[in-house]
């Protein structure tokens, strides 16, 4: 094995571990615990009332914004990380260069604020 | 034989040890973490807390535990089966998994790789998966809500979580964790909170918002949500839930303590360095760091009311996002034009 690989086995041992103990403990209680089940209590939760329709429907489109600009900035995040790692090394330059993108960024972010992408009242 | 043994299979073993050595403990500290929580609760609104199982309560944990192994597990009839069971197990592998680069002291570390923090960013975000999941899988509008909202807030702070991050990698200029905790030697006052102070504010808060803990526990807000995403879980399932929100609190100090904190690293120049000993006196430091930290979490959860939605969002994207991005431009100003 290479020492690159070497380094990431015990990350694997342990994602082996975790996932046999999670189910372990996740299956445990279909062997232990008694089973009775009935329709009434293996319907869906909804403080007394039956369910009137599906409750998979349409949400807040706010949420779905949420998520577009978190990819945007999580992408943001990643170009950031080298960077920031080589920032000593790459001086003035390097500095200026990532300051245009967050400038344009910046210009994205401000416009998104003015036509109220985060209001939620 | 001979090759395959020494090769491969010891060195797995011994893997194997050492991982048993970290999660057995974590999981004990996750269960009395439990009773911590409760009994300081408790403390704070002048009650006694658990105090029938065993001397204070210690065996409290374990009676849950046993009990809730012997509760039966419920299926709902809406839910998508497969995907229902699997969720809980996802929080709790990830919660885990987390664990493996978490440097204890100097080199007490499982998997020493050197992108031990961009791999606890990549943990950390794929936790929003079980919990939309469960809340998918479980076919009830409580759950489904509750689902929604738990991954919008966590997405939310995760993204000022990683200008945060960078900041400190802007003052470190690596992203093992060991470094990081090196570059704050010297004592109490090289730790990173001192030059960024504003930013292990924002870190701690967003850690909060994370764990979805008080006061911004919307997603499980018992008084409307009744307990958001885990309302149809039960039995061991709900465990699983549990267990790994708690492990992802501890996780989250152990972060904040290793990134603004100085990590094992004690506050003044004292105590032994070297061999058993030094690991030992690191590792109470690194102990004492965390549990304080959670007994913040856990203060705070006593102390403030809970958030209104539009107020956590603005929080998020208004305050926190555009102070760490004002505030990472400054230090890599600094780190360029006046490298220490």
């Amino acid at each position: 094995m290479d020492a690159l690989l070497r380094e990431y086995l015990p990350i694997l041992i342990f994602l082996g571990l975790a996932i046999g103990l999670a189910a372990v403990m996740g299956l445990v209680p279909f062997i232990t615990a008694r089973q009775k089940p009935d329709p009434e209590k293996l319907s869906t939760y909804e403080c007394g009332f039956e369910p009137f329709s599906d409750s998979r429907k349409q949400f807040d489109v706010r949420f779905y914004l949420v998520a577009i600009l978190f990819i945007i900035f999580d992408l943001e995040v990643a170009f950031l990380f080298p960077w920031a790692i080589s920032l000593g090394e790459i001086g003035p330059f390097g500095f200026w260069s990532m300051m245009v993108f967050l400038g344009v960024l910046t210009v994205g972010f401000v416009y998104e604020w003015k036509k109220g992408a985060l209001e939620w009242e | 034989m001979a090759e395959f043994w020494n090769g491969y299979l010891l060195p797995g073993i011994l893997i194997l040890a050492q991982i048993l050595v970290l999660v057995v403990p974590l999981l004990l500290a996750v269960a009395y973490l439990t009773l911590m929580e409760r009994k300081v609760l408790a403390a704070m609104q002048l009650r006694m807390g658990p105090n029938v199982v065993g001397p204070f309560g210690l065996f409290q944990p374990w009676a849950d535990a046993v009990k809730l192994m012997f509760k039966e597990p419920i299926l709902p009839t809406g839910a998508n089966k497969v995907v229902f069971v699997i969720a809980p197990m996802i929080t709790f592998i990830l919660a885990l998994i987390a664990w493996a680069v978490i440097p204890l002291g100097t080199g007490l570390v499982i998997a020493n790789i050197n992108v031990g923090i961009l791999y606890l960013f990549a943990i950390s975000s794929l936790g929003v998966y079980g919990i939309i999941m469960a809340g998918w899988a479980s076919n009830s509008r409580y759950a489904f809500l509750g689902a929604l909202r738990s991954s919008a807030q966590m997405v939310s702070y995760e993204v000022s979580m990683g200008f945060v991050i960078i900041t400190v990698l802007l003052l470190v200029g690596s992203l093992n964790l060991g470094h990081i905790v090196e570059a704050q030697h010297g004592g109490f006052w090289k730790w990173h909170w001192v030059p960024l102070f504003p930013m292990f504010i924002v870190f701690f808060i967003s850690a909060l918002a994370e764990t979805n803990r008080h006061p911004f526990d919307l997603p499980e807000a018992e008084a409307e949500l009744v307990a958001g995403y885990q309302v149809e879980y039960s039995s061991m399932s709900f465990a699983l839930f549990f267990l790994g929100e708690y492990a992802n609190m501890i996780l989250m100090s152990a972060m904040t303590a290793i990134l603004f904190m100085g990590g094992w690293l004690p506050p003044f120049e004292f105590g032994p360095t070297a061999g058993v000993l030094g690991a030992l006196w690191g590792f109470f430091w690194f102990f004492l760091k965390i549990f304080v930290l959670l007994f913040v979490f856990i203060w705070i959860r006593a102390t403030l009311p809970r958030y209104r939605y539009d107020q956590l969002m603005r929080i998020g994207w208004k305050v926190f996002l555009p102070l760490s991005l004002i505030y990472l431009v400054i230090v890599a100003g600094f780190v360029t034009y006046w490298p220490r």
